[in-house]
């Protein structure tokens, strides 16, 4: 590779990101053409794609070395120390090419290679299907048609090929209203909601202005007040900075969270949705959802409310299609708002991570109703911007097929699904779905900071035992008991039925009835075998006093006895 | 009984709603001596609603046309309305409940009163005696002895009868070093880790005053903590207050440590909010979650300024900076700040939750906090007098026991398998130490709650909380036990606000409720699988 001076480097120092007293790891690093590698002493192994990485920072030549920051899309932070200055050099100047690719085809999709033929790469394409999604959700039917207006991209380039559109709106229509609409993105079809008193649909459009009420007969409008992708970016760059803040206080966590503004804008998110769902299911109201181009907020707003209004979206594939339809379809810009490439700053925006926060939110409130859990979200979020597979490259469908990634790179969902198992949410109930419709409660209290995005990768801030394991572990072993029951139950039918034949003797008759006293005693040692489910999830990861700050006052305990020693933060004097 | 002249009305009709998710109950309203009654009438289930007045923090009345209505404010931080007919009956209604819940007489309290059924007078008193602990410390380590020193209470009027001291030092050298400790708080053993040998001690300040009075005895009883220790051993004494806190306390008598006269022991100082700030701090935090109307901001705001979070950081910390320093340094640990009754107590009591497996079992929780809040002192009478709604100034209210709930919530969030009791347990001990039809957390100390008899004239909470029916609600269903230290982040980004405390008064139940409901399933289920497995491996013929 052309960018790679130096490959590997050793003696490089790993700071533990929220330690005050410059803990570190000694390992080696290494630059491949697609990850940096850095293995410590005990061949832990942190990897890091080139593609998330946001930002590199050489920061100034101390004793030790050359400190290198790293900050990445997936939101973890790595510091370095490069014992020599050269050597850091080199590795900087490599990730900033690396990490800023001026052409598609360098991206990652279009290497990546997970041993798969041709045919199985197109099936892994044509899992999700949208032209199936909208006959689920009932169209076309006798309101609303399949139009072949936008076949060749020829009336918007940020749709899809396929759009449905009512019955009654005649091409001419079509093209007039596409004139009339930002970057002709007329109002289309995103979801048809089928209730028993009355069909009502969220449709989407493009703004820039907005319509003049005389003008449309039998409407009302909602302002719902969400900001602009430049407000949300720099919100999210607010919330980082004061997180990502070493020996932080409860106080500044609390007024930084504040004044970033973050869940503020999660709320309003949220509320617009649930205004949309509201809408529609109570008020059997069809909704027109736009801003100003009709695919950032439009997108949050139209996907969030599907999600409350249909329990399909809330299922593990169903949340793919909802992705594929009103993302990726109908032209949310990935490639812009994740920089894929390196283009415009200002085009960068948290929006699909605000929504995939807004889901973390339902599943918080609603810990039943959705098939997936948070671990779904996090590995979406990380590949969103990871350009392993080619779902999220490009900005719209017209680009995509340009690209011909279907046949250059793979999908994602495929393997998602193939890894199923870990993404399973074992409190899941689709029986009590059947009421269908969510109504969260958007009172302030109910938004809190996710810990698990934010910082994924601080281990030491996160609960030390995992409930969601073992549940999901108490749940397979229920199900694999009860399958064994079922086929002893069918063995004992067997041999019973044998038994009428007059093979079975008297004596293995009476051992089944449950009054045996052999029985008993198996019943008792199997209570006590019941306990220890599994060893490796009950250990309890990164507990120990050493991986918290607390642990840092400590380290004073050793050393020689100073008259008066002040610590850190002004908090903890301690007198001798 | 003499609380007949405090009871205006005999009944009223009315009807009570109970919060945001329950529905509303229409009956007849009574008012006895402890307690506010409604009856539905006989076809209605439930068929009775009670509240103890005990639990009523505040009464507001409003009337309008020929009705009125009460809202009541409880202790639990529950929000109760009633709609009563009749004008008269809520005024008179109101006025017995405001005479009713402010009776401050410990003896004609209802735990006096109350006989449940299956219960029988002194049965569980003696399920937790502390001197059971001592006992056992004291046959392990040949370092320690149990004291009789305090018998009749003469010694530290706020200690138990039975302590436990060095073995080195006699009764005599006790009532010294009593003398020179703010309420006779001499250092006690508090907690004994057995993997390292260290002992945790609490105390009273010593009392050096402005002259820096010294005292041999109590230096020789920490001299003897060193030497019953492994060779060498160190001692840190953490300090509860700020550096300038203590050397102000001089001034009154109070202080610290002189550093040359406790050689091997080191100060270490980590202020924690206590008394009326703490108080308020808790108030302040309650009427945040009050308001469903506020904007995010505005909310967020609130949470920061009322800094509960904060104290429940610095105390969860400096709970295990004394852990650590058994753990980790094998050094003693004495931790005292001015009485040593509140926020010693909170850390003393944590530090063992970190580090002992026993103390996060059941039992063992029931242990500590009879050994480590009750026994030892923590003036619950007056710390709980009222809660966060009460209008009346407060005079020695503080929510230091809520702050140690809400520690050990923090760390059943990050230990969720490692606490044998759920959230359920740690709801119950906040009523029942604001009002409860129990004795446990009468009195503040055990020399009252000996002149009012409370061993034999009241039933114990402990005995209550063994009742089969209780169990689902108080324990935690994925308990394993872990014989590891637990060591939780205090990190700001670790903490969340205890919501279903908090919130309750205001916010439907959190649907984790159900989901928990969910999970207990899920492990019955296994528990019955399992258990039918052998039926059908045992019916399954051999070859």
């Amino acid at each position: 590779m052309e960018h790679i001076r130096t490959t590997k480097v050793e003696q490089v120092k790993l700071l533990d990101r929220f330690s005050t007293s410059n803990k570190s790891l000694t390992g080696t690093l290494y630059l491949t053409a697609t990850h940096l590698l850095f293995i410590d002493a005990h061949q832990k192994e942190t990897w890091i794609l080139h593609h998330h990485i946001a930002s590199v920072e050489k920061l100034a030549l101390t004793t030790s070395g050359c400190p290198l920051v790293i900050q990445c899309k997936n939101f973890r932070t790595v510091h370095f120390i490069v014992p020599r200055e050269r050597d850091c050099h080199d590795i900087y100047n490599s990730l900033l090419q690396l990490s800023k690719q001026a052409k598609y085809e360098d991206l990652y999709a279009f290497s990546y290679n997970p041993k798969q033929n041709d045919a199985e790469r197109l099936r892994g394409w044509e899992l999700i299907d949208l032209a199936e999604e909208y006959k689920r959700m009932g169209v076309p039917n006798s309101n609303w048609q399949l139009s072949d207006a936008n076949r060749d991209y020829k009336i918007c380039e940020t749709y899809p090929r396929e759009l449905y559109v009512p019955r009654i709106a005649s091409k001419p229509i079509i093209v007039g209203s596409s004139k009339f609409r930002s970057k002709g993105r007329f109002p289309v079809l995103s979801y048809y909601h089928q209730s028993k008193e009355l069909n009502a649909m969220a449709n989407r459009a493009a703004g820039k202005g907005y319509e003049n009420e005389d003008n449309y007969s039998n409407i009302r409008f909602q302002f719902v007040g969400i900001e602009n992708i430049h407000v949300m970016r720099s919100s999210l760059q607010k919330l980082l900075e004061v997180n990502g803040t070493k020996g932080l206080s409860v106080n500044d966590f609390y007024s930084g969270l504040e004044s970033s503004g973050w869940l503020r804008h999660i709320k309003a998110v949220m509320d617009a949705a649930i205004f949309l769902a509201k809408a529609i299911a109570v008020e059997s109201a069809s909704v027109l959802v736009h801003c100003s181009d009709g695919w950032d907020r439009t997108s949050q707003v139209c996907s969030l409310g599907s999600l409350l209004l249909d329990p399909y979206y809330r299922t593990i594939r169903g949340f793919m299609v909802l992705i594929e339809k009103d993302w990726i379809s109908f032209g949310h810009k990935f490639s812009e708002r994740c920089g894929h490439l390196d283009g415009d700053p200002k085009e960068v925006s948290p929006v699909f991570t605000q929504f995939l926060e807004c889901v973390w939110h339902l599943t918080e409130q609603f810990p039943q109703a959705f098939e997936f859990n948070e671990a779904f979200l996090l590995q979406i979020h990380e590949h969103i911007h990871s350009c392993q597979f080619g779902n999220f490259i490009g900005n719209c469908q017209k680009e995509r097929e340009e690209l011909k990634l279907k046949e250059k790179t793979y999908s994602l969902w495929p393997f998602l699904l193939g890894d199923q198992k870990k993404y399973l949410n074992p409190l899941y109930s689709s029986q009590s779905q059947k009421s269908a419709v969510l109504e969260p409660n958007t009172v302030s209290f109910n938004f809190k900071f996710w810990r698990n995005m934010y910082h994924q990768f601080d281990r030491t801030l996160h609960p030390r035992q995992s409930v969601f394991n073992i549940i999901m572990n108490l749940n397979e072993q229920n199900k694999q008991l009860e399958k064994d029951i079922k086929d002893l139950e069918s063995q004992i039918k067997q041999r019973k039925n044998k038994q009428t034949d007059g093979i079975l003797s008297k004596e293995l008759l009476n051992s089944v009835r449950p009054e045996s006293p052999a029985l008993k005693a198996t019943l008792s040692l199997k209570e006590q075998a019941l306990l220890p489910v599994n060893d490796v999830l009950r250990t309890i990861e990164g507990s120990s006093p050493a991986d918290n700050r607390y642990s840092e006052y400590a380290d004073e305990f050793s050393k020689a006895e100073p008259a008066v020693v002040s610590l850190e933060y002004g908090v903890a004097r301690m007198t001798c | 009984m003499e609380f007949a002249e405090l009871i205006r009305t005999g009944q009223a009709q009315a009807e009570l709603l109970r919060g945001p998710e329950e529905p509303p109950l229409r009956g007849t309203l009574c008012i006895t001596g402890h307690h506010l009654l409604l009856s539905p009438g006989p076809q209605a289930t439930p068929d009775l609603w009670l509240l103890l007045l005990r639990n009523v923090d505040s009464i507001e009345k409003r009337v309008a046309g020929d009705s009125g209505t009460i809202t009541l404010r409880c202790k639990d931080l529950r929000v109760l309305q009633l709609d009563i007919e009749g004008v008269e009956a809520t005024l008179d209604i109101a006025r017995s409940i405001e005479a009713l819940s402010s009776l401050e007489s410990v003896i004609t309290s209802f735990p006096f009163f109350y006989r449940p059924k299956g219960l029988r007078l002194g049965d569980a008193w003696h399920f937790h005696p502390p001197e059971c602990y001592y006992k056992r410390v004291a046959r392990e380590t040949n370092a320690w002895r149990l004291s009789e020193a305090n018998e009749d209470f003469s010694l530290c009027p706020s200690y138990p009868r039975a302590v436990i001291v060095p073995r080195a030092v006699d009764d005599s050298a006790l009532a010294r070093s009593a003398r020179f400790r703010q309420g006779g708080r001499f250092p006690v053993l508090s907690y004994y880790h057995a993997p390292s040998g260290t002992v945790l001690l609490r105390a009273g300040q010593p009392l050096t005053g402005p002259q820096k009075r010294r005292c041999s005895e109590d230096e020789e009883l920490l001299r003897a903590v060193l030497a019953g220790a492994r060779p060498g051993a160190r001692g840190f004494i953490v300090d509860t207050r700020s550096p300038q806190a203590a050397k102000q306390a001089r001034m009154s008598g109070g202080g610290t440590e002189p550093k040359a006269a406790y050689p091997g022991w080191k100060r270490l100082h980590r202020p924690l909010e206590r008394g009326r700030p703490l108080q308020e701090s808790f108030v302040r935090l309650v009427e945040a979650c009050g308001d469903l109307e506020q904007s995010m901001d505005r909310w967020l705001n609130r949470l920061e300024s009322c800094r509960w979070l904060s104290h429940v950081k610095e105390t969860l910390s400096t709970a295990c900076l004394a852990a650590q320093s058994m753990e980790q340094e094998g050094a003693c640990v004495l931790v005292h700040g001015a009485e040593g009754t509140d926020s010693t107590l909170l850390i003393t009591s944590l530090a063992q939750l970190i580090l002992d497996p026993l103390s996060r079992t059941m039992a063992g929780f029931q242990e500590l906090i009879e050994r480590e809040w009750v026994q030892a002192g923590h003036p619950f009478q007056l710390r709980c007098a009222h809660s966060a709604f009460s209008h009346a100034r407060p005079k020695h209210e503080a929510p230091t026991f809520l702050l140690f709930l809400d520690c050990v919530w923090q760390l059943g969030r990050q230990f969720p398998l490692s606490l044998e009791f759920g959230e359920g347990m740690l709801l119950a001990l906040f009523e029942h130490a604001y009002a409860s039809p129990f004795g446990t957390f009468l009195c503040n100390n055990e020399k009252e709650r000996c002149l009012c008899e409370v061993r034999t004239r009241t039933h114990s909470l402990w005995s209550g909380l063994r009742q089969p029916k209780e169990q689902r609600k108080l324990r935690n269903p994925l308990y394993v036990p872990n014989p590891l230290a637990i060591w939780p982040s205090a990190e700001p980004q670790s903490l969340r606000l205890w919501q279903g405390l908090f919130l309750r008064g205001t916010h439907p139940p959190e649907p984790s409720e159900v989901a928990w409901e969910k999970v207990w399933q899920i492990v019955t289920d296994q528990e019955k699988t399992e258990g039918s497995q052998p039926t059908d491996s045992a019916s399954e013929p051999g070859p």
